[in-house]
């Protein structure tokens, strides 16, 4: 099988925007459980609101599209009331961590067996381009036209602080780096996130000098630094280079778990 | 037995195997008791860090067609709100338990009121139908909570349990059936879209794991589940569906008792204060006052109103400020006059006999 079979087609075309990197993202999610085969009838997709969170009406699987900030509070239920079905939720940076960020810290804190794909594009997207909890100091958005003053959440660490049982972080640029980590998050029992940071040139890049989709995958690629160089860098005592972010495997430790697939 | 405690075995017995719930007085009895009983018969208890997240578990186990239940009051049914309104939309069989207490806001968490029987039919956004009982003893906390889990797999609705501190709290002598009757939701039909209503205008259930691939949304959606929210005509089916399939069946839905029908002054009540007219009714001239006990308050049962063919006057104790006397004021052409009660006690029966003499 491959993971085109997993597109709704009766679906397409989608809602997202030329040069989304959402798609990307979803590519990588389906490969990745293909690749596990794991099967269309025992697998749910839930998500909230947002751009991100339309995924789950694409893949021909049960699924549910969710109020805003609350797929992971549904993900919950269903994972509690049938563990043998297997639980991956879309979400995105407004969703997760702003309106769902108490469902989200509870739902580390559980380690309940799903895994969390966050598409992190740094804004809202689908509401026209406003300010969320991970737009970076100083850029500008609807809600924030002299750049934003506030300090960013950063979700990996959010998470691992919170208890999740895998955390990993790529961008839309490391798509194959991207499918192992979530191959690895399906298949750890317990809680893992996945984030992904995602260009949105529409609403992202168009206000803040960034004006096409290449050079804004090019910043996440070159802003990208692995972890294994940081530990190194930290290691040895050297600094780590401003406005760089870590990627790769954050977090993959054994926690006590709940609802895991019998 | 508690009456919290008999809306949770009531549950049990109607075999609901998943609850979420956050704790909150005076409901969270029914929380308490579902964490001890639901293990012991393979089912699943998780206290959500929320109202918000309780709502929306509950829905999430719906889906897996599991009979799934959570319980609050005041300030949790305020959160519940959102997602009230996606099970609504969404058509999700599910059973939400208010121990109503003396509200707005923090109010009184430990007295009685029915200040929310608005609430759970208008509170959500939207335009949107739901059942809502009102239980008067602990025994109908049993059985009402058993019936509230048929009606929401029978009309694929959100169905609320409209009690109150004084019911929830109070002990009387319970019988449990030994077997009690099970609606469950239809299943799809052959060649059937997962949101294609049949006569009855309720869609066959189409729950998670079962092959079905259904897309659940809480966007405007056409028959097969998929968005379609900028399409004004089927936006406009699609409300007016959901509110026909349970206004168009209030008459099979109906619950009550009647008492002294040919009656000129009618007494109507549901849940705690029906307890003071029927205390009332016992020191009453025999006869002389009518009495309309609602155990289901939504949809309103107008018709019923008629079979007191030679009423003058209606007479309504509420615990709220005239909630359902408006809605009566709606379907008569005779008096009605509210005697709302706020504070946590009941109407003295002695006051009601007064007001009824009065009208005399």
């Amino acid at each position: 099988m491959s993971y085109e079979e997993w597109f709704r087609h009766d679906r397409l075309p989608h809602i997202f925007c030329a040069g989304c990197g959402n798609g990307s993202i979803i590519n990588c999610t389906l490969s990745a459980i293909d690749s596990l085969g794991w099967e269309k009838d025992e697998t749910v997709f839930v998500s909230g609101i947002g751009c991100s969170s339309r995924a789950p009406g694409y893949i021909t699987a049960d699924s549910l599209h969710t109020t805003h900030g609350r797929a992971l509070a549904f993900a919950t239920g269903v994972k509690m009331a049938n563990p043998d079905l297997n639980l991956v939720v879309f979400t995105g940076d407004g969703d997760l961590s702003a309106i769902g960020g108490n469902h989200f810290i509870h739902s580390c804190r559980r380690n309940i067996d799903m895994t969390v794909i966050c598409m992190n594009n740094h804004i809202y997207g689908m509401t026209g381009g406003q300010g969320s909890p991970c737009t970076p100091p100083g850029a500008v958005s609807t809600t924030t036209p002299y750049g934003m003053d506030e300090n960013p959440f950063d979700l990996c660490e959010l998470a691992t602080a919170a208890g999740a049982h895998f955390v990993a972080r790529w961008t839309s640029y490391h798509v194959r780096e991207l499918t192992r980590s979530i191959t690895l998050g399906l298949q750890r029992p317990g809680f893992s996130f996945i984030e992904v940071f995602v260009q949105c040139p529409t609403n992202f890049g168009r206000r803040n000098k960034l004006r096409d989709v290449q050079s804004m995958i090019e910043v996440l690629r070159d802003r990208a630094l692995l972890k294994e160089k940081y530990d190194r860098l930290v290691a040895e005592g050297k600094e780590v280079p401003p406005d760089m972010f870590v990627v790769g495997n954050l977090t993959d430790r054994e926690r006590s778990k709940t609802r895991v697939k019998r | 037995m508690q009456g919290n405690d008999a809306c949770a075995e009531g549950a049990i017995a109607a075999e609901c195997r998943f609850f979420a719930g956050y704790p909150i007085t005076p409901s969270s009895e029914v929380a308490e008791h579902m964490a001890r009983r639901l293990p012991k018969v393979g089912g699943t208890f998780i206290q959500m860090e929320d109202e918000i997240a309780s709502m929306a578990a509950i829905i999430g186990g719906a889906w897996t067609g599991v009979r799934s239940m959570t319980a609050t009051s005041g300030p949790g049914f305020s959160l519940m709100m959102e997602n009230i309104g996606y099970a609504a939309f969404t058509e999700t069989p599910c059973v939400v338990v208010n121990i109503q207490r003396g509200g707005p806001s923090t109010g009184q968490p430990t007295l009685a009121a029915q200040g929310d029987m608005l609430q759970c039919r208008f509170g959500s956004h939207g335009d949107y139908s739901a059942i809502a009982l009102a239980p008067s003893s602990v025994q109908e906390m049993f059985d009402l909570t058993v019936k509230a889990f048929n009606l929401a797999d029978r009309f694929r609705v959100p169905v609320f349990l409209m009690a109150d501190e004084i019911i929830g709290h109070l002990r009387e002598r319970v019988e449990f059936p030994d077997s009690v009757e099970r609606i469950r939701p239809r299943p799809i039909r052959e060649g059937m879209l997962p949101f294609e209503p049949e006569d009855d205008l309720v869609p066959g259930f189409t729950p998670f794991g079962h092959g079905h691939r259904v897309h659940v949304t809480g966007l405007t959606h056409n028959e097969k589940g998929y968005p379609a929210s900028t399409d004004p005509d089927l936006h406009e089916q699609l409300v007016m569906r959901l509110i026909e399939k349970v206004e168009r069946a209030r008459h099979e839905i109906a619950d009550y008792d009647i008492k002294n029908p040919d009656a000129e002054i009618v007494f109507l009540s549901y849940g705690a204060p029906t307890r003071s007219v029927r205390e009332m009714l016992l020191n009453a001239p025999d006869g002389l006052y009518g009495h309309l006990n609602l155990r289901i308050v939504w949809p309103f049962p107008e018709d019923i109103l008629k079979k007191f063919s030679d009423a003058r006057v209606f007479i309504i104790p509420e615990m709220n400020m005239g909630q359902i006397a408006r809605e009566v004021e709606r379907h008569v052409d005779q008096d009605v006059i509210s005697i709302p009660r706020l504070g946590g006690e009941l109407h003295h029966p002695h006051d009601l006999l007064k007001r009824a003499e009065e009208c005399t």
